[in-house]
């Protein structure tokens, strides 16, 4: 898929993000382009959550600028902020899931509120939204605390997918799946991100993910992106820390 | 490939092609649309048996999504059913990706339950009176269950949680001495009061202490404070320990060797049975102190002759019987209130309920325990 270098549908200029006195985010500044994968990685702790909840707009920033499909939240009215809301999707760290309602709830509940369709046509979606998850239709009438993590976290996208956004955030979408699960994992949002002409927001810790899904790779450390760029431009870096994360013993595993 | 931004309408054309027919989508497939295109695909769908082959031709389609590509696809199925040879042409490449993948869903989904007849409120009561039985039995086990932590505890005084029970001390009595205090206090006024006016039509007003003195010591201070209690430190157990159970904190505690009675529920029953009394004891006295507030601003009976008539009117009997029934009071809510958090599932709205039936089952069980010390206080002639 062509990328036009200078169509960022997320675009971060010199944002801080303080919590008390320990500052999170220090002026970063990041383009996310339309139609591609961004990996980000960084290590525990260092503010990739925070980043991607500052973007959501729920976590305040103390200055810098965000715009989104073009839009300046900041700046943005009620019904600019909703057209915003509806065409991006998030999948959220601990999948987030409404625990008393069932799945196929779960997955109708924005539809709901935006569109107008039939009971027959929003049940067909639910199974076709799971399906592309890779989850069976027996889920749909199960509560979250009856799933396993790796389902929850399927039955999510499905959610974050449920209205074809233009946009995903994917907050850590591997951990604590399988590696067989993981690679599934990747592998979905790469058919998604094609069929759908996605652009996707992926915070990851997985080298596996880096390699077989991601377009682009940014790198987070000391609050701002100290690399940016394809995967061969990370493994081609000095900068210690990507060093030790992509010749690492885990990275050589991977690379082969 | 055109991304047109313009948003036409939805169309389906047909055109008779030699024997079949094809049919020409155009404009926007997408979800905005979707009652549009609902309306469109049952009207096709109608075609059935009509031709022999239908092409459903969707390149000029300007926008498809997952909900115009299932449109599309249903199309095809039932066409299909009906016997005709349906097919999609005209795919591009991107396009064609999608409707493969809702090609791939499986046709029905099982149905969701449909409920609400006139039976199912009468089928919920008897559940609910059937249950009752379960409770009481989850409550005697409950009861056993702390009563032989306890006993560990005093065999082995190490494995008591001291710091644990003075946290939670700080937060069921100490935090709670001021709201306690406020309205037993306004609760003393108003009684008093309310005595005053009624009595002086018989030139009684004095025997307003005498009520005062036997109501507050013996039943109001009591009652009022394990209602506030229930309502204040019931909820809040639940609600912990519920939580707790919800992130499987509980389980994790299981599996490190720890017994959560231990841990969780023996500290917090101590606390509640040493807060109780305090908190009564404070009440009846913020209530008396009320009393004989309005009783002397109100009702013109000043301290000196207020005290003096309390001494008569009531005896140590009155205070004491208030003070044994707190700590079993403390007991019933604690017990009621652990063994509804344990019960939580995993739901935000069992969380909820379990909260509520707390302190709705914590202020039934005051209740009908003051009923049980009444008739046994009165037996023995207490
Ligand atoms: N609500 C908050 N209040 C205070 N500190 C926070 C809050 N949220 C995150 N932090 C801190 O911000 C830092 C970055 O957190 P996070 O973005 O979750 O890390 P990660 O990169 O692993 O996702 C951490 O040091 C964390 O302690
Ligand atoms: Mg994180």
């Amino acid at each position: 898929m062509a990328v036009d270098p200078s169509d960022a549908i997320i675009r971060v200029r010199d944002v801080s993000v303080q919590f008390g006195s320990t500052k999170v985010l220090d002026e970063l500044s990041l383009d996310v382009r339309r139609g591609e994968i961004l990996g980000f990685v960084g290590p525990s702790g260092a503010g990739k959550s925070v980043l991607t909840r500052t973007i959501i707009g729920l976590v305040p920033k103390v200055s810098g600028r965000i715009e989104v499909f073009g839009i300046d939240l900041d700046a943005a009215d009620a019904a600019e902020r909703r057209g915003v809301e509806r065409r991006w999707g998030i999948l959220f760290q601990q999948g987030a899931l409404f625990s008393s309602l069932t799945v196929r709830q779960n997955i109708q509940f924005p539809v709901r509120e935006y569109l107008n369709l039939s009971q027959r046509l929003l049940d067909e979606i639910t199974i076709a939204k799971l399906g592309m998850v890779g989850l069976k239709p027996e889920v749909v009438d199960r509560f979250p605390s009856e799933l396993s993590g790796g389902m929850i976290k399927r039955v999510a996208l499905a959610r974050a997918l449920a209205l074809d956004p233009e946009l995903v955030f994917l907050d850590e979408p591997t951990s604590g799946l399988d590696p067989i699960g993981a690679g599934d994992f990747d592998e979905l949002v790469r058919t998604l991100q094609r069929t759908l002409g996605l652009t996707v927001f992926m915070v990851t810790h997985d080298l596996d993910s880096l390699h077989t899904a991601c377009d682009r790779i940014a790198v987070l450390g000391s609050g701002k992106v100290i690399a940016a760029g394809t995967m061969a431009d990370m493994q081609a870096s000095e900068h210690p820390w990507l060093r030790s994360y992509f010749h690492g013993k885990r990275a050589r595993a991977v690379v082969g | 490939m055109a991304q047109e931004l313009k948003l036409d309408g939805p169309t389906l054309e047909r055109i008779a092609r030699g024997e079949g027919l094809a049919l020409c989508a155009a404009g926007s497939w997408t979800a905005m649309f979707a009652p549009a295109l609902e309306r469109i695909v049952a009207d096709a769908e109608q075609l059935t048996g009509t031709r022999p082959n239908i092409f459903i031709d969707v390149s000029d389609v300007a926008k498809l999504d997952t909900f115009g590509a299932w449109l599309i696809e249903r199309l095809r199925r039932s066409l299909t059913e009906g016997g005709v040879e349906a097919k999609i042409a005209g795919l591009s490449a991107n396009y064609s990706s999608l409707v493969d993948e809702v090609r791939r869903v499986e046709p029905t989904g099982p149905a969701e339950p449909v409920s609400g007849s006139f039976r199912a409120p009468i089928e919920r009561l008897g559940r609910t009176v059937y249950a009752f039985g379960d409770d009481l039995v989850a409550l005697i086990s409950m009861m056993g269950a702390v009563l032989a932590a306890m006993l560990r505890a005093i065999l082995h005084p190490s494995t008591f949680r001291l710091t644990s029970t003075v946290h939670h001390l700080e937060q069921v009595c100490w935090r709670a001495v001021p709201i306690v205090v406020l309205i037993t206090f306004l609760i003393g006024c108003i009684i008093s009061q309310q005595g005053i006016f009624h009595f002086r039509k018989f030139g009684a007003d004095v025997f307003v202490v005498d009520m005062l003195g036997v109501l507050v010591l013996r039943e109001i201070g009591v009652l009022l404070v394990a209602i506030m209690v229930a309502g204040r430190s019931g909820s809040a157990y639940t609600a912990e320990l519920g939580s707790m159970k919800m992130r499987e904190e509980i389980d994790a505690l299981r599996t490190m060797g720890f017994d959560p009675i231990d841990v969780l529920i023996v500290p917090r029953m101590i606390a509640l049975v040493l807060a109780m009394p305090i908190l009564t004891f404070l009440g009846a006295m913020a209530a008396l102190y009320g009393g004989g507030l309005v009783a002397w601003l109100y009702g013109g009976v000043d301290p000196d002759a207020f005290l003096l008539r309390l001494r008569d009117a009531i005896s140590i009997n009155h205070f004491t019987v208030g003070m044994i029934k707190a700590p079993v009071m403390a007991i019933v809510i604690g017990i009621v209130a652990c063994v509804e958090g344990l019960a939580v599932q995993g739901s935000a709205e069992s969380l909820g309920q379990h909260t509520t039936a707390s302190v709705v089952k914590g202020i039934f069980f005051v209740i009908v325990m003051d009923g049980v010390f009444a008739i046994f206080f009165a037996s023995i002639g207490m």
